[in-house]
């Protein structure tokens, strides 16, 4: 078609905003509620405000090449930063907000960040600590002037002023406008588009840098894979720093010319979410986790005839509702019964949960349980994976309509392309690809392959029908001493998709079988003792109960059944569990401050019982030092019960596979 | 930046002062003979042990205790006695150390009652909601939303009083005084029963009032960390007598200020 060839001359977000406001001027571009009210902007009242406030950072000294850190929650003001730094051809730096003192002074430095644009007297007040430390930092731009009244505004400006400073030029002389505006058009795609900090929890942070055209390729891309259009529209609510903000919402609102709304305030995104009823819908797992057990919780709080109603079409949903969304051939009674459903409890608890209008929706960054993942799809609910990162401007696979499952992460996107190499590490060649690290030629090194395939960290293969499974990150990947692939963390979540345990930890690497220790959730567990008058004193006493270990054991042997349909997985499966005697703690150093269990760290404290399930004993005796909140120390003995578990047969088709 | 505010919060114009107050209640002297001034733009703390009278000193600010002697002079008026509805009329509003909002009201209609003295149409205009009500309403609502979004408050525009924890409340409970548009803010204990990480947030709030508003406050606090880093000028009372005015450092060194506190015998 003319017009997409027409359209693929814009390479750079610049040009994609005067590109919006030629061909959608008065469609809506950005919502903001303030005070309680929707405000709207549309496309050429975004273009507008960009162009004001780009041509007063001009007049504030920003030239091509600057560098702008821009903090701050989802506010369409410091979107418009995004767009006003880059038609100067300058590059600008989204850094988290609720990022310490010392991270973004690092980031700042290491950017050799200029300005900065920031929401509110917050971050004004973190930079303006750190001044002393960021020598080259010259200019703060506000955009909430609340509190901030009697401060020096020698090198502190409102988001207006400069805004108003803009405009006066632009009125003065009619040149200025046209002179912007060619300058965006004397933009390279080769031009650094953004430069996107990872958020350093696996070490020092770096600076990912990604260039214009490559981050309008991919974007493409993924626009057309879900069908965007203009007419769609999404919930900024996820930290501006994150790729995944900035991809979903900036790059694909650019190139789609679809419509971003920004939620009052952090606390507000359900009542938002309700009220903007987005068409494209982004969450980690753990947010459809919470929602679903919010819902769980208000059924239960819900009177006898509306329970059993919930209960009856939730059933017709979870046997028919992932076939209807798929378009596969349903019974006509069923589908009768799944509209009366839709009508009676899918309906309005969409409508609650504000789902009401989504078309695409995905979630990504852990592993997604089966039954969570159905539930929100047999509602009718598009919910997809994909799997991407940083370095790739985020989409590396994504799963098309149709082809959804719960425990993979889709078909490599267009244009990608994906390679296994020898130790199971996923590695990948895409569009949107990083240019490199910023100011780090090293690490930019050791992240690609001699051939230019970045490596992701991640341990992965694809199965049968072409879809990529990651299974832990590859520094974990082991093998057993006959050789079968071992990944701890894919049979640990395995075991933490059951709602009554709580953490599990796998061995087996260069041993000759799977042993796990699992924790038992106290929560869901005290509820089922609750239920059934057993009577417990501690979690110690609990989790020794002959029904509790009965039914972990049951878990695992679900988990063993599972792991034997998979070829590559079969050969791990588990041989011996124990419960353990106390909850692991961050406080005792057996989890990190981020909830992940540090397996090393509990091998080495729990040898004793390691020996145990290894040597076949039916019981271990052990004694543990824990700490107690008050920062007092104690000691903890215990003797834990150890059983064996069936494992199944291997199918045939593991030679095939192999 | 007015020449005002750059002035020490001593040598600004006074707001309001009381002179020689006293208030019984039958045999007990509550307050006896106490004058202090409170000046435009500051922030002025009232503190003592309990049962000092700060709160009747409050009271009798803000015209619900009327005192048996002295004169309260506000915005250089004098009067014998202040009387409540007056004192709401003419710029003074409070908050109370008991959270006093209606509880099965939202926020959102909370603050709106405290835009009722700045109301003009009677009350059949109002339930008509028609015309020139409809416009004041709307008026009147922008304001109660700019107070929602300074004190972020948000998430709860909508939720019953009742069901809110009880630091939300407080923050309510200064948003209703707010709507009033007060030139006087009496806070009686806005921290009591609070958290660490409420009373920042409240102490944030109490010093925005201060600036962005020019709103002059008096508080009654327990808090002496608060206090002190608060205030610019604090009035100390015991048995109903004041021991001490000055600056937050000044008091800090008053040798009656700490005997109260430590609890010398009194003779």
């Amino acid at each position: 078609m003319a017009g997409d060839t027409a359209r693929l001359a814009e390479d750079t977000f610049p040009k994609l905003l005067l590109r919006n406001a030629a061909l959608f001027g008065d469609r809506p571009a950005m919502r903001e509620k303030d005070l309680g009210i929707w405000q709207t902007w549309t496309w050429s009242q975004m273009l507008e405000e960009v162009r004001a406030f780009s041509l007063g950072l001009r007049a504030l000294g920003l030239q091509a090449g600057g560098k702008v850190a821009i903090v701050g929650s989802n506010r369409p003001r410091l979107y418009w930063t995004f767009a006003a730094v880059q038609s100067l051809g300058a590059v600008p730096i989204p850094v988290y907000s609720d990022a310490v003192a010392e991270e973004m002074a690092f980031v700042l430095k290491h950017a050799e960040a200029t300005m900065a644009v920031v929401e509110d007297q917050e971050q004004v007040d973190k930079l303006i600590g750190l001044a002393k430390r960021l020598p080259k930092l010259k200019h703060i731009i506000y955009d909430d002037d609340r509190g901030l009244k009697n401060y020096d505004h020698t090198t502190l400006h409102p988001f207006d002023d400069v805004q108003d400073s803009g405009r006066s030029l632009a009125k003065a002389d009619a040149g200025v406008v046209a002179a912007w505006e060619k300058h965006i058009h004397e933009g390279k795609g080769s031009d650094t588009s953004v430069i996107l900090y990872t958020s350093g929890t696996t070490g020092q942070s770096k600076g990912v840098m990604l260039t214009a055209e490559r981050c309008v390729g991919a974007a493409r891309d993924t626009v057309a894979f879900d069908r965007l259009t203009e007419t769609d529209e999404t919930l900024a609510y996820l930290p501006l720093a994150w790729v995944g903000d900035h991809y979903l919402n900036y790059a694909q609102g650019m190139v789609a010319g679809f419509c971003i709304a920004c939620p009052e305030g952090p606390e507000t995104v359900a009542v938002d979410l309700k009220e903007i009823g987005p068409t494209f819908y982004f969450a980690p797992p753990r947010v459809f986790e919470g929602l679903l057990t919010q819902v769980m919780i208000r059924m239960e709080d819900a009177g006898a005839l509306k329970r059993r109603i919930f209960s009856y079409f939730m059933d017709v949903a979870k046997q028919h509702g992932e076939a209807i969304l798929d378009g596969k051939p349903v019974p006509f009674s069923a589908r009768l019964k799944y509209a009366l459903g839709n009508m009676l409890v899918y309906g309005p608890l969409k409508n609650v949960l504000g789902f009401s209008r989504i078309r695409v929706a995905y979630t990504a960054g852990e592993a997604i349980g089966p039954d969570l993942f159905s539930f929100f799809r047999s509602l009718g609910i598009n919910l997809k994976q994909l799997y991407g990162q940083t370095e790739a401007f985020l989409y590396v696979t994504a799963q098309p309509d149709g082809a959804v499952r719960a425990d993979t992460v889709g078909l490599p996107m267009a244009n990608v392309d994906i390679r296994i190499a020898d130790n199971g590490e996923v590695l990948f060649k895409s569009p949107g690809m990083f240019a490199g690290y910023y100011k780090d030629k090293a690490k930019t090194k050791e992240t690609l392959t001699k051939d230019g395939y970045v490596m992701t960290g991640d341990a992965g293969f694809f199965e049968a029908d072409g879809q990529l499974k990651i299974i832990d990150r590859a520094k974990d990947v082991g093998k057993l001493k006959d050789g079968t692939l071992f990944a701890p963390k894919y049979i640990e979540n395995k075991l933490k998709f059951f709602p009554d345990v709580k953490e599990a930890v796998a061995f087996g690497d260069q041993r000759d079988k799977v042993c796990v220790f699992l924790n038992i959730d106290l929560t869901s567990v005290g509820n089922w003792a609750e239920r059934n008058n057993i009577a417990y004193a501690s979690y110690q006493e609990l989790a020794n109960h002959p029904d509790v270990l009965a039914t972990m054991e049951k878990h695992v042997r679900q988990v063993n059944a599972d792991l034997a349909r998979e070829p590559q997985m079969a050969g791990a499966q588990i041989a011996r569990f124990l419960v353990l005697h106390k909850e692991l703690d961050a406080d005792d150093g057996e989890l990190t401050r981020t909830q992940k269990v540090r397996r090393s760290f509990i091998a080495e404290r729990y040898q004793p019982l390691i020996d145990a399930l290894y040597s076949g004993a039916k019981e271990a005796d052990i004694t543990t030092e824990v700490t107690y909140e008050d920062g007092r120390k104690g000691k903890l003995s215990a003797r834990v019960k150890i059983s064996d578990v069936e494992r199944y047969d291997v199918p045939a088709m593991k030679e095939a596979a192999e | 930046m007015t020449l005002v505010d750059t002035l020490p919060a001593g040598q600004r114009e006074v707001l309001l002062e009381v002179d020689n107050i006293s208030l019984s209640f039958g045999g007990v002297k509550a307050i006896s003979n106490i004058s202090f001034d409170i000046r435009v733009g500051e922030i002025r703390a009232i503190i003592g042990p309990n049962g000092a009278g700060k709160t009747s000193m409050l009271n009798v600010i803000n015209g619900f205790y009327h005192p048996q002697e002295g004169t309260i002079t506000f915005e250089g008026v004098p009067r014998k006695r202040m009387r409540p509805h007056h004192a709401a009329t003419h710029g003074i509003a409070r908050t109370f150390q008991n959270i006093a909002l209606f509880r099965g009201m939202s926020t959102l209609d909370n603050i709106m009652t405290g835009r009722g003295t700045l109301m003009k149409r009677n009350l059949l205009w109002q339930a008509l909601w028609t015309g020139p009500a409809e416009a004041e309403e709307i008026e009147h609502r922008e304001a109660v939303e700019k107070i929602i979004d300074f004190l972020e408050i948000q998430h709860i525009r909508k939720t019953p009083v009742g069901r809110l924890p009880y630091g939300l409340q407080k923050r309510v409970e200064l948003g209703r005084a707010l709507a009033a548009e007060p030139r006087l803010l009496l806070l009686d204990e806005p921290m009591a029963g609070m958290n660490r990480e409420e009373k920042e947030d409240m102490s944030r709030f109490i010093i925005d009032v201060n600036t962005q508003f020019g709103t002059t406050i008096a508080l009654i606090e327990h808090d002496m960390g608060v206090v002190m880093d608060l205030s610019d000028r604090v009035v100390v009372l015991d048995y109903g007598k004041k021991i001490g005015d000055g600056p937050p450092e000044e008091v800090r060194n008053n040798q009656d200020v700490i005997d109260a506190y430590l609890g010398v015998p009194h003779e």
